[in-house]
């Protein structure tokens, strides 16, 4: 598979649930029948809003959630790992190789350890490093890569603003050497300021460590700065998926042209001219039959209220792909 | 026009294990009937606060300085002790949305009666009609079956929704003054953007002023008629909109503008400003945005310019030293 490092076949994850003891149990279908290759070296894009299970395929592809069916396959240089049929030592050895960056920087970093202990962590506990020196001279190494000071390290996390902790979180991903970076949501909590300067880091570290990440985001301005490509997602369906530029100049499904529309823009002169969408997401216990979409959809075609067409990508442009139902 | 709210002078300090510390100083501005103010500022600069100080809403520890004024219709509201004068403030004249709607609303009780409680304490009317005003207001914001959600709680409501409600609840009581602090920032885009609407069509409609507090420059834009761009407690700019976005005059503001990632313009890369956000506990003296400028101005760099607002375009106020950094660069 020559380039790609990701490749997410026909993935579907499903969720029991049960209202109460006595009623039926049904199925959340939270990702459904997701068809993905990430790019060595890219900054792949996963954009979508709240409950569309961009997060949970995310955890999917780094082993966390169960892949109710489908297969993702890591593309490592000497071998592939198929995360759906893996030993425990391959996992061990899959962990070292994928890493997460998390939404909430206070969240994530225990109170009670120091910052050199918080990096150090992943490296004890994989056992990568032999002795403390090595352990210590990684953690200052990566550190000083996420600028921050030797003096840092033996300080606690409350100490830290959001962006400072951020990149604690981001060192403490990376210690560890990986190759795949999931970010989700690494930068909805900071401040705009801080923002870009985390997305600049990340951008930076890229480079120097030849990382790809996986950039999961609800925030369209944001994903468009710094992916190469993107995908959105819409209940557990990707509907539109291609390079950014491409995708961001020229939606092609009325999802994406909503969501693109919805932006607030800068310009007060310029007021929004939103493509309202009707009511929200409808609830992923039972979606709606055919295109996902239809119940919210600004122009319904004939055919797709019926909900006869089945959700599927076409590629309209080398590398652009949108449900088919948008493009009939 | 006469103006609706006269903030002046105020400063707001908390005391605190660590000491005295500062989260406002000395901001005055102004609010008109039927206008917008935006707020905007990072975490920590005191959005809140200030807004919080209208309903007298800040924790037990909190001083205000004697010459303070927050004057709503002639009434200087920082006076307001007995409990008849606080209702006036809190929920009577002036209503609040909050940033989480689920947070807002007590989960043990359902909606309606939530709505109709506050209705009742606030309006000389019985129970009858709060209900009737009540399912008219989640009606006029858009929530459809709008009997079955008034005998709903809130968390069998969707985010979307629950703000709606939110809203509705705080402009049943018809206020003079809405005070929004980051109502949008917690919700979806799409559904943002219906929010957004819903409140522009509903201050066209009663005519009251707002205070709408959040950290994106984009929502501002698009709903605030003024703006007021506050740093560690300091209001560092202020003025129409138009004026403040598409020529800013102090550093932080442009900082700001330059550090949003903007979906027309691709190619601009990110400029993030530079350092943190000062700890409140040791306040840089003089310019507050000092330590950050990037622009090194000597004398702002010593902080030996006071910080004080000028007029340098007709209602478009920035500070001082700002004036001088944003000259060099």
């Amino acid at each position: 598979m020559g380039d790609n490092l990701i490749s997410v076949n026909n993935v579907s994850v499903n969720f029991d649930y049960q209202e109460n003891f006595i009623s039926k149990k049904q199925k959340i279908h939270a990702v459904n029948n997701i068809n993905i290759k990430i790019k060595k070296g890219s900054f792949f894009g996963l954009v979508g809003e709240s409950g569309s299970g961009k997060t949970t395929l995310g955890r999917a592809i780094l082993g966390a959630n169960k892949i109710s069916s489908g297969n993702v396959i890591f593309h490592d240089d000497e071998r592939d790992y198929d995360l759906t049929n893996m030993n425990k030592q391959d996992l061990k050895e899959y962990r070292k190789k994928a890493q997460l960056i998390f939404q909430d920087p206070y969240a994530a970093l225990s109170p009670r350890m120091t910052v050199r202990d918080i990096i150090a962590e992943p490296l004890e506990v994989m056992k990568i490093t032999n002795s403390r020196q090595e352990t210590d001279e990684r953690v200052r190494d990566i550190a000083a890569k996420c600028r921050l000071n030797i003096e840092h390290l033996r300080r606690f996390p409350h100490a830290f603003s959001g962006g400072q902790r951020q990149r604690i979180s981001i060192a403490r991903a990376l210690v560890s050497n990986p190759k795949f970076i999931v970010a989700d949501e690494s930068v909805a909590a900071l401040d705009v300021s801080i923002q870009a300067d985390i997305l600049n880091l990340l951008k930076q570290l890229q480079t120097e460590l030849n990382l790809t990440y996986l950039f999961i985001s609800h925030d369209l301005s944001v994903v468009a700065h710094v992916c190469d490509v993107v995908a959105v997602m819409y209940l557990g369906h990707i509907v539109e998926m291609g390079p950014s530029r491409e995708l961001f100049k020229n939606p092609k499904h009325s999802y994406t042209k909503a969501l693109l529309s919805s932006i607030p823009s800068i310009d007060p002169e310029k007021r929004s001219e939103a493509i309202e969408l009707k009511g929200e997401i409808p609830s992923a216990l039972n979606p709606p039959p055919g295109c996902v979409f239809r119940t919210r959809c600004p122009n319904p075609g004939i055919d797709c209220k019926g909900g006869e067409i089945a959700m599927g990508l076409t590629e309209v442009e080398p590398g652009h792909w949108v449900d088919q139902c948008c493009v009939l | 026009m006469s103006n609706l709210l006269e903030v002046k002078n105020l400063d707001v300090k908390f005391d605190t294990d660590e000491g005295r510390i500062t989260a406002v100083e000395n901001i005055s501005f102004t609010l008109q009937q039927g206008k917008v103010l935006g707020i905007v500022g990072e975490s920590g600069s005191g959005k809140s606060v200030t807004a919080k100080s209208i309903m007298q809403l800040n924790p037990g520890n909190t001083f205000y300085n004697n010459d303070a004024q927050i004057i709503l219709e002639n009434e200087n509201t920082l006076n307001f002790v007995s409990k008849e004068d606080l209702r006036k403030i809190r929920g009577g004249k002036v209503s609040m949305i909050f940033q989480e709607p689920m947070a807002s609303f007590a989960p043990a009780i359902k909606i309606g009666k939530q709505m109709i409680e506050q209705l009742l304490i606030h309006r000389d009317i019985n129970k009858e009609d709060a209900k009737k005003i009540s399912i008219n207001m989640l009606k006029r914001v858009g929530i459809a079956d709008a009997e079955k959600r008034f005998n709903q709680y809130a968390f069998e409501l969707s985010g979307g929704m629950r703000q709606r409600a939110m809203i509705a609840m705080a402009l049943s009581t018809m206020p003079k003054l809405l005070l929004a602090d980051e109502p949008t920032t917690a919700l979806d885009v799409t559904i943002q953007a219906q929010v957004i609407d819903l409140i522009k069509d509903i201050i066209r409609e009663y005519q009251m002023g707002v205070i709408f507090i959040t950290h994106d420059l984009g929502v501002i834009a698009q709903v605030a008629d003024e703006v007021a761009v506050m740093y560690l407690g300091r209001i560092v700019e202020k003025g129409p909109v138009n004026e403040i976005l598409k020529n800013p005059k102090h550093p932080y503001t442009k900082g700001l503008l330059e550090a949003l990632p903007d979906i027309n313009n691709l190619d601009e890369p990110l400029k993030p400003i530079p350092g943190n956000i000062p700890s409140p506990l040791d306040r840089p003296t003089g310019c507050v945005f000092r330590t950050r400028c990037p622009h090194h101005n000597p004398e702002g760099k010593d902080g030996k310019i006071e910080m004080k607002l000028i007029e340098v375009e007709p209602g478009h106020w920035v500070d001082q030293c700002g004036i001088q950094c944003g000259q060099n660069g």
